[in-house]
């Protein structure tokens, strides 16, 4: 269970082609194209139903994709479970949050972390005659934990349940979490959703810090303009399940597909 | 329940020193009280001690891991079968053997273990196929294999079919059996607060969010319905070797529905709440079998009914929730702050 990222050199943490996915009659993805490169910080926007959701449920094995590639620092995806996809170094938050509730916070980090590539895996019997090694394992992985949570300022609320947490230490607590899968490329389901502007810019520093001092790859959608444009490298448009427009923050902003996507007007091509 | 972490505890040998001890009082119990005691109170403890070890094994798959199972007398039975075969056959072959009770009681604990082996080797061959269901569906398809668990030993006649199984040696002393109650509650309470068992919380709290984090949720569920059914086995060999005759009746759905009573009673998740639950229940059971006996009518399932339903309107929870006494006691040795979960 040692590291099994760096096998292929390559410099992009994912690679998505062609990928479709169809719901009944419904494409809600078709054709998508992403690369996203090593360290680079990616955003996913697009309306409401876009299909933004879709493809990170089929980036994380919740959903198999009809058609299409994934690969995740040069591993194949597709047909992979999710928990599979997460030891291969890709974790995620959900867009309405799903942390282990009636667990403390610290909870729901040690069960990340029982997962990290390079977690120690104990057996039963270590574990039922709670052995030395194991003891000092679990000692060493309770303060990796806390030293995610500080990253986010949870360190001190390590005790609290998680669904009695304010909402926006619930969706800090979600990335602390991805991150202590041992991940090294994090899907972020609008991780601002429900912030108060001064919330969203401390997050913006997190997400920044995370990608500078944990060496982490991200891919995040999101509907605040102010962060997607403040920290992302490159930004992907989806509308109905196409993708319209890939670019820098400039390039998007003054694309009018995009524009016309976001304000509505009466489409004049296709 | 408050889940331990290591750094405020001990490890090895000196973390043993309360189960030492439990198991030291008991023996001496064995030695000194046991004889003593009322045979009809000597029974009724004898029961609860079967029915703790049950509900503390079904609260590892209903109570820590969600899976709501309705098939645990169904592993019960296959556990008390095997070693009353075995025990018989011997005897029969073997009948100098018996004459050393010593060597007779050795044999019996590997017995046990073979047991509960046994019924949790069933345990995968329920599990694997029942475990994509979820919820409702789950719940019926374990009561279902436990229903044919029953029939099936009903139709073989080497174990006696439904004239069932007589003179079954007695083996299951006081000591051995509540041996079992402590290695039982040792075994699922340092497991449930291992990283195997927070596996299976995460199980509990959102399948969905626990594959994201890496959880094996498959291997998760299967490996809680084999810890709980290979308990469930060795409770069944107890329980064969005490009452000393085995019928496949014995196992029907109302045994199941009696320990899920247990574990729902003491709370789903906490280990000492099933404990409680499985003494209170058993002990409230022959208070009245005699009311019944004196009446002629069956109160008992009327009764259990009720305390149910006014259980679940007063505490939905269950007795203790997901604590567990300790959690009670101010200053207790479980600290609030190394706590998987804690509670205001
Ligand atoms: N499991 C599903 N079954 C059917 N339709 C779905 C399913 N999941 C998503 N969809 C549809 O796919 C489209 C894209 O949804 P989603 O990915 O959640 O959008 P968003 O970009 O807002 O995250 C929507 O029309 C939605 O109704
Ligand atoms: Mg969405």
């Amino acid at each position: 269970m040692t590291t099994l990222h760096n096998e292929t050199d390559s410099l992009e943490a994912l690679e998505v082609k062609n990928l479709t996915i169809q719901f009944g009659g419904l494409k809600a993805v078709s054709d998508l194209n992403l690369q996203v490169s090593k360290g680079m910080i990616f955003g996913l926007i697009g309306p409401n139903g876009a299909g933004k959701t879709t493809a990170f449920n089929m980036l994380t094995g919740v959903y198999r994709p009809n058609s299409g590639k994934i690969q995740a620092f040069g591993k194949n995806l597709v047909g992979c479970r999710p928990f599979q996809i997460t030891q291969f170094g890709v974790a995620r938050t959900f867009q309405n949050i799903r942390l282990f509730k009636n667990l403390t916070v610290l909870g729901n980090m040690m069960i990340a972390m029982d997962h990290h590539p390079e977690q120690k895996h104990f057996w039963v019997l270590p574990s039922l005659l709670r052995t030395r090694p194991m003891v000092e394992n679990e000692i060493q992985q309770e303060k990796n934990c806390l030293e995610l949570l500080k990253i986010f300022k949870l360190d001190t609320r390590k005790s609290e349940i998680a669904k009695n947490l304010p909402y926006g230490d619930q969706r800090r607590l979600e990335i602390a979490r991805a991150m202590a899968t041992g991940a090294k490329l994090l899907l972020l389901d609008e991780p601002a959703a429900g912030m108060n502007a001064n919330e969203t810019k401390l997050l913006m520093h997190s997400i920044r810090l995370i990608r500078d001092e944990y060496q982490m790859t991200i891919l995040l959608i999101e509907h605040d303009m102010k962060l997607v444009m403040g920290i992302c490298e490159k930004i992907a448009v989806l509308d109905y399940g196409v993708k319209i427009a890939e670019g820098t923050s400039s390039e998007i902003q003054n694309n009018p597909r995009v524009i016309e996507a976001y304000l509505g007007k009466v489409p004049t091509d296709e | 329940m408050k889940l331990l972490f290591s750094s405020n505890s001990r490890h090895g040998i000196a973390s043993l020193r309360n189960w030492i001890l439990a198991l030291v009082l008991i023996w001496m119990a064995h030695f000194f009280v046991a004889d003593e005691i009322d045979p009809y109170f000597f029974s009724i403890i004898m029961y609860a001690g079967i029915n703790i070890i049950l509900a503390v094994s079904l609260n590892v798959v209903n109570g820590f891991s969600g899976q709501f199972s309705m098939g645990h007398a169904g592993f019960m039975s296959v556990g008390g079968y095997i070693s009353a075969f075995a025990t018989t056959q011997l005897e029969t072959i073997y009948p100098e053997w018996f004459a050393h009770s010593f060597l007779m009681s050795l044999f019996f604990i590997f017995i046990l273990v073979l047991a509960g082996l046994g019924a949790g080797f069933v345990g995968i061959l329920v599990g694997l196929p029942s475990l994509r269901l979820k919820g409702d569906y789950l719940a019926i398809v374990t009561l279902g294999f436990g229903e044919i668990i029953r029939v099936f030993i009903l139709n073989i006649d080497t174990i006696g079919g439904a004239r069932g199984l007589p003179n079954i040696p007695a083996l299951s002393s006081f000591g051995l059996l509540y041996s079992w109650v402590v290695i039982t509650i040792f075994c699922i309470w340092r497991l449930v607060n291992s990283a195997q068992g927070r596996d299976f919380l995460a199980v509990r709290e959102d399948e969905i969010a626990a594959e994201a984090m890496g959880v094996n949720t498959t291997q998760a569920k299967v490996r809680a319905f084999v810890v709980g059914a290979f308990f469930a086995g060795v409770a069944g060999a107890l329980f064969a070797h005490y009452l000393r005759y085995l019928n496949p009746q014995t196992f029907d759905f109302n045994r199941s529905f009696e320990i899920i009573i247990m574990v729902v009673l003491g709370g789903m998740g906490s280990l000492t709440g099933s404990v409680l639950a499985a003494v209170f229940l058993t002990a409230i059971r022959e208070a009245l079998r005699s009311l019944q006996e004196l009446t002629r009518i069956d109160f008992r399932m009327i009764i259990y009914s009720l305390m149910l339903i006014l259980l679940m309107l007063t505490r939905p929870n269950g007795l203790l929730g997901t604590r567990e006494l300790i959690d009670f006691i101010p200053n207790g040795s479980r600290k609030k702050k190394k706590s998987l979960e804690s509670h205001p």
